[in-house]
């Protein structure tokens, strides 16, 4: 199994592959939030192209289907970094130190929030409370949640994760 | 000879902490010394300042260990830890002996920890399911019934009586109706549903289907946040294990009576937490809120007779079919009865979940349980309730943590959280937060509450740069009182309460 931090590469979207997606799962009540989950997570991110295919599908107008896609703070029309990095902005954390966290993390990475690293290998995204709050402050990376985070401990998880482990047969 | 037990937590808190780390260094630290050890991955008994805790099997029952960090894992080892030595610094003694413990009343949450989430023979061995086979022998009115005599009220924050909600579906004539569980938990200092669904999920499923059974509804839906993964993971496979095991499907336990059961992915939208926006959602839209009425449980989900409940609402349910209505009644006080779970978070020392019946004061729980603040320095102010709730200063902590008694000085008790911050706070930050919390969440549908919280933050600006402070204060006043009387829903008329609550309370950090 893929560690939580490192989840598999997503796959190449075409218009084939995505229609196929929102085929399997039309058929369900409410079939509009689980087709774009299953868009984003097979795709890493809901491509222009998908719409118009959602909206046929699901016999919507396109200014719909997007007006839901940009409600949904979860949803994204843009490819990511290699690592998402979702930072937590909710009291619980900023009550024991996430707001300088939040700066730190920002810094390390030279970009701001909903912005990649040029190096392609980090974006960065707030979160409103990952759960964690009684071992704060906390982020998530891929799936995995870190909690008790400080600079040095981000730092050290960082160069972790753009560091490349070459196993010696 | 048996091997030892050696039990290390799977829930998001472990997890963060270390958990996976720890169990494969136990495995390892085992083999060395040609030990024979069996690791069950618990749920976890809630204890978070103590994770990853770490359990084992003795003649004596179990013993604790924690934090068990990653690197402590062969000191441990060579102090005993396989034996259940209680030598090391990190050794707590007996589990069911640690005074936090100890001291709740646990209804809800008597099985987390003790179990391994997903085993269906561990769940059954501590009363698991009792409850629904004691629902199937009854009438649906008799449910309804037994969940009125319990008192229990709506744990997701509104405290409605969830009779009441289910005695209306009930009522409703025949046809499609639903269950749908809230377990969009977006406050902040709050996990308890978290807890639920990652270390008793089949607790959440035997409510559900309780529920199903009670109102008429053959289809429940889970809505859960997309950022609780571990959850997701865990609840997906409890589903699966409870339809092959037959406790869910056409035909549960041979009854003829039906209940489907499916978990939905929110994603990220704290208005979805709402119950009317939480529909919507489910229905494939945009999380808007809708006017009531119609409420929900007459025309809630696509249309259809509906009971929305919160994950804690129905996980009490299985204790009351169990004991009985009153057996839950006999907890609490006034009109809030039964048990209330507690979550310690923020700046505290034993941060974690604290289950018991209404009535203990802020401060005990803060002090005797918590431990006081993190960092060490004097606590300042208190959010109970989520972001939605005030900020609570020193001369507050006294109060009984009940519905009424909160009610009366205009406190919430919500959902439970207790987030503490120390005495380095700039609550006109916090009062700030609370308003751009509420234009980046607002779902935008009410002029108050999409407007007001833009505004909010200019004004809370202003003040903090001490610009026309006084006039900018009145102002302030009057868009809280606006957003409060004006607004659709609970988003808008509530975020200006921590704002309230600074300008009366902690006036000094607005600049005065």
């Amino acid at each position: 199994m893929a560690h939580p931090n490192n989840p598999p590469p997503f796959e190449e979207w075409t218009p084939d592959l995505i229609r196929q997606q929102v085929e399997a799962l039309k058929g369900m009540p409410g079939a509009m939030l689980p087709i774009l989950h299953a868009v984003q997570d097979r795709f890493g991110y809901i491509p222009e192209a998908a719409v118009p295919i959602i909206a046929e599908s699901l016999r919507q107008t396109r200014a719909e289907v997007h007006g839901i896609i940009s409600f949904y703070h979860h949803f994204r029309t843009h490819p990511t970094g290699t690592h998402v990095v979702h930072v937590c902005r909710a009291e619980a954390c900023q009550a024991m130190g996430g707001r300088q966290l939040e700066a730190h993390i920002k810094a390390r990475l030279g970009i701001d929030y909903h912005q990649t690293s040029r190096d392609n290998e980090f974006t960065v995204e707030p979160v409103y409370c990952l759960g964690n709050c009684a071992c704060a402050p906390s982020i998530r990376v891929g799936d995995a949640i870190h909690g008790r985070m400080t600079a040095d401990k981000f730092d050290r998880l960082a160069d972790q994760l753009t560091t490349t482990t070459l196993e010696l047969k | 000879m048996m091997p030892t037990t050696v039990y290390v937590p799977c829930d998001t808190t472990a997890l963060a902490m270390g958990a996976d780390q720890v169990a494969t260094l136990m495995a390892r630290e085992a083999a060395d010394r040609n030990l024979d050890i069996n690791i069950v991955r618990n749920g976890s008994r809630g204890l978070a300042w103590l994770e990853p805790m770490v359990e084992v099997d003795t003649p004596d029952g179990r013993v604790a260990y924690g934090p068990v960090e990653p690197d402590t894992v062969a000191g441990l080892a060579d102090a005993g830890l396989f034996e259940g030595l209680s030598s090391h610094p990190l050794a707590l003694g007996r589990t069911d002996d640690i005074p936090y413990l100890k001291k709740q009343q646990r209804l809800t949450f008597s099985r987390i920890g003790i179990t391994a989430p997903l085993s269906l023979d561990d769940y059954r061995a501590h009363q698991g399911f009792s409850g629904l086979a004691k629902a199937l022998k009854r009438s649906p009115q008799a449910i309804v019934d037994e969940v009125k005599s319990s008192g229990l009220r709506g744990r997701g924050g509104a405290a409605f009586p969830t009779g009441i909600k289910w005695q209306t579906v009930h009522d409703e004539p025949a046809g499609q109706k639903y269950v749908v569980c809230n377990a969009d938990e977006g406050d902040s200092g709050t996990f308890a549903d978290r807890l639920v669904m990652e270390c008793d999920p089949f607790m959440l499923i035997e409510g559900m289907t309780i529920a199903g059974l009670a109102v008429g509804a053959t289809q429940g839906y889970v809505y859960l946040r997309s950022e609780y993964p571990v959850a997701h993971r865990i609840f997906k496979a409890a589903l699966e294990r409870a339809y092959d095991a037959g406790y869910l499907g056409d035909n549960i336990l041979g009854s003829g009576q039906r209940f489907d059961l499916e978990v939905r992915l929110a994603a990220g939208a704290y208005i979805c937490g709402e119950e009317t926006a939480l529909l919507d959602s489910l229905e494939g839209k945009r999380g808007m809120v809708r006017a009531k009425p119609p409420l929900p449980a007459i025309k809630g989900l696509f249309g259809q007779p509906t009971v929305v409940n919160n994950v804690l609402s129905l996980a009490a349910i299985p204790f009351i079919l169990d004991q009985g209505g009153k057996a839950y009644a006999n907890y609490g006080v006034g009109r809030s009865r039964g048990t209330l779970a507690l979550q310690l978070a923020g700046n505290i020392k034993r941060g974690g979940l604290v289950e018991l019946a209404f009535g203990i004061t802020l401060r005990a729980l803060m002090e005797d349980f918590g431990g006081g603040t993190h960092s060490g320095r004097p606590l300042k102010a208190v959010q109970v309730g989520g972001p939605l709730g005030a900020y609570l200063p020193e001369s507050q902590w006294d109060s009984p943590m009940d519905y009424e008694a909160f009610a009366a000085f205009g406190g919430v008790v919500g959902h439970g959280g207790v987030v503490m911050f120390d005495d380095t706070v700039d609550m006109g930050e916090q009062a700030r937060f609370a308003m751009e919390f509420c234009t980046v969440e607002s779902c935008g549908k009410c002029t108050p509450c999409r407007i007001g919280a833009v505004r909010g933050v200019e004004v809370i600006d202003r003040i903090r740069a001490g610009d026309n402070r006084e006039a900018n204060l009145e102002l302030l006043t009057e868009l809280c009182e606006t957003m409060v009387d004006g607004s659709l829903c609970a988003m808008g008329g509530m975020t200006p309460f921590p704002v309230q609550s600074v300008m009366k309370h902690f006036p000094d950090d607005l600049g005065a």
